[in-house]
């Protein structure tokens, strides 16, 4: 699995890069990039977790 | 470009490009496109073009009946051996591409992309004033081939009147029904998320991908979006066979191309060239000075450009322009003078492309206006930072729902490498370029 950002619906809001720092960078304009390609299974809960989180619903878990 | 040069000037075969014999009396009998020469698609040297369906069936002959499965069958093998390339920019496979529609479900449609965003790109609307009927045959194949029941041709104003009228002709031959859609205008608006947006709403934007257009694309559809040369090439295959159409090309990019040529020549415009022959010998055809050529953009404003010490060993394929980083893209060719400053052209392509932006997402927003910002300070003022330009075009790929966020890194990642020296002498408070003429096309501002 791997997360992907919706560019269309992200407003930058950032609290995914807040929660996950480990997957998320922030690029200079405040919009998340997502650093990790492949995630294992501790990660995958917790990216589940933040897709949940996001505002926006802007983050897809996908294979 | 103020000059439009509607012939096509073929590269290789001599000077008007006819077969040595059995040519009817306008250069059109079957000889010419069944021997495989070129030109296949648009019309020889100094033969006024004739877009009559009459005209046209003289030309390439009757079109091969595709109602049973076995001919179905065939025709699959003969577009999988063709081996033709997506001719929009991209230069995805065609054989792929029509397999990804599902086979069961839903029926299918068939979008003919005409819209050609490209500013320096004329060679959609010349093949569709030119041989509407080849690229209407390809739509009728692909149709064939995936079990379409509808189909969109989606074409510029100056072409519709014409295409009009090319489908009054066929209006009983035509297989599938054909809709004719005046095409939005704007860089991304030929994008194929964007097209169907654009016929389905009207707003000719983007969307995220997943899911495929093969698989949801028009109404929910699967939906098939081919830019018109590559139907056109489609059709060559269908009548031809693919033997017939690796006369022309590399093995690995056979068939002809069709390219717009701009800038520093004396004979701007649309020819239709083999791909693999050398750039040079195109640059050649539309009159560029070598000596005075500065650098050449092949490929489009999402491309890259090429030094002129480069232009001799370079051929007209994806896989020799690879070796310096640029591409084929949907063939423009432009030459710049020596005497222009490369860094102050590509600031004001940048500041278009910016303003191009569909306005959808953060970082294509906000990011190619920095970088067209910085870049145009770089330009204009000697002011802006080559680092922060490569850091952020390296933040802008793949950031977009479309690639148009790639495509401006690709093109200001170039600029910066290809015009280094002047980069330089810009920082030191000078300009390598002794003309104020701007030499790519590029719009003003429109509204939305």
């Amino acid at each position: 699995m791997r997360l992907v950002v919706d560019p269309i619906a992200c407003d930058g809001r950032g609290l995914c890069a807040e929660a996950l720092p480990e997957l998320f960078t922030l690029d200079d304009w405040g919009f998340p990039i997502v650093v990790r390609d492949q995630l294992d299974e501790r990660l995958e809960e917790e990216a589940a977790e933040v897709a949940r989180l996001c505002p926006r619903l802007a983050l897809r878990l996908v294979t | 470009m103020s000059t439009r040069d509607f012939t096509a000037a073929p590269v290789h075969h001599g000077p008007a490009g006819l077969g040595p014999a059995g040519l009817g009396p306008a250069g059109l009998g079957p000889a010419g496109p069944r021997d495989g020469r070129l030109p296949r698609i648009l019309w020889p040297d100094g033969t006024p073009p004739d877009p009559s369906l009459a005209t046209h069936l003289r030309r390439h002959g009757p079109p091969p009946s595709l109602s049973r499965n076995h001919e179905l069958e065939q025709l699959w093998d003969e577009v999988l051996r063709a081996g033709v390339l997506g001719r929009g920019g991209a230069g995805f496979p065609l054989f792929s591409k029509l397999r990804s529609v599902p086979r069961a479900g839903r029926s299918p449609v068939v979008i003919a992309n005409g819209t050609e965003g490209e500013p320096a790109s004329d060679k959609d609307k010349v093949l569709l004033l030119q041989s509407p009927h080849l690229v209407l045959d390809g739509i009728d194949v692909a149709a064939a081939l995936v079990g379409a029941a509808r189909a969109f041709l989606v074409a510029p104003d100056e072409v519709l009147l014409s295409l009009g009228r090319a489908l009054d002709e066929r209006h009983r031959a035509s297989s599938v029904p054909v809709h004719l859609v005046p095409a939005a205008r704007g860089f991304v608006a030929g994008e194929a998320s964007a097209v169907v947006s654009w016929i389905e709403r009207g707003s000719a934007l983007p969307r995220m991908t997943p899911p495929r257009l093969a698989h949801s694309g028009l109404s929910k559809r699967p939906t098939l979006v081919h830019n018109v040369e590559t139907l056109a090439h489609l059709a060559l295959v269908a009548r031809h066979g693919a033997d017939w159409y690796r006369q022309a090309g590399t093995p690995e990019e056979p068939g002809s191309m069709l390219a717009t040529l701009s800038g520093a020549c004396t004979h701007p415009g649309v020819r239709e060239v083999e791909i693999g022959r050398p750039l040079v010998e195109l640059l050649e055809i539309g009159g560029t000075d070598p000596d005075r050529l500065g650098a050449v953009l092949v490929g489009g404003y999402s491309a890259a450009w090429v030094r002129a010490r480069d232009v001799a060993s370079l051929a007209l394929s994806r896989a020799s322009l690879r070796g310096v980083g640029a591409s084929l893209g949907a063939g423009i060719v432009a030459a710049l003078p020596r005497e222009r400053c490369g860094l102050v052209e590509s600031s004001r392509v940048v500041d278009y492309l910016a303003g191009e932006s569909a306005g959808q997402c953060g970082p294509c927003i906000f990011g190619l206006a920095a970088v067209a910002a910085e870049l145009g300070a770089l330009a204009l003022r000697g002011q802006g930072d080559p680092g922060l330009l490569r850091r952020w075009t390296n933040q802008l790929d793949g950031r977009g729902a479309c690639a148009h966020p790639d495509g401006v890194a690709r093109f200001v990642r170039s600029t910066l490498e290809v015009f280094g020296a002047e980069v330089e002498s810009h920082l030191a408070g000078w300009c390598t370029g002794t003309s104020d003429v701007p030499v790519l096309p590029v719009p003003g501002p429109r509204g939305r």
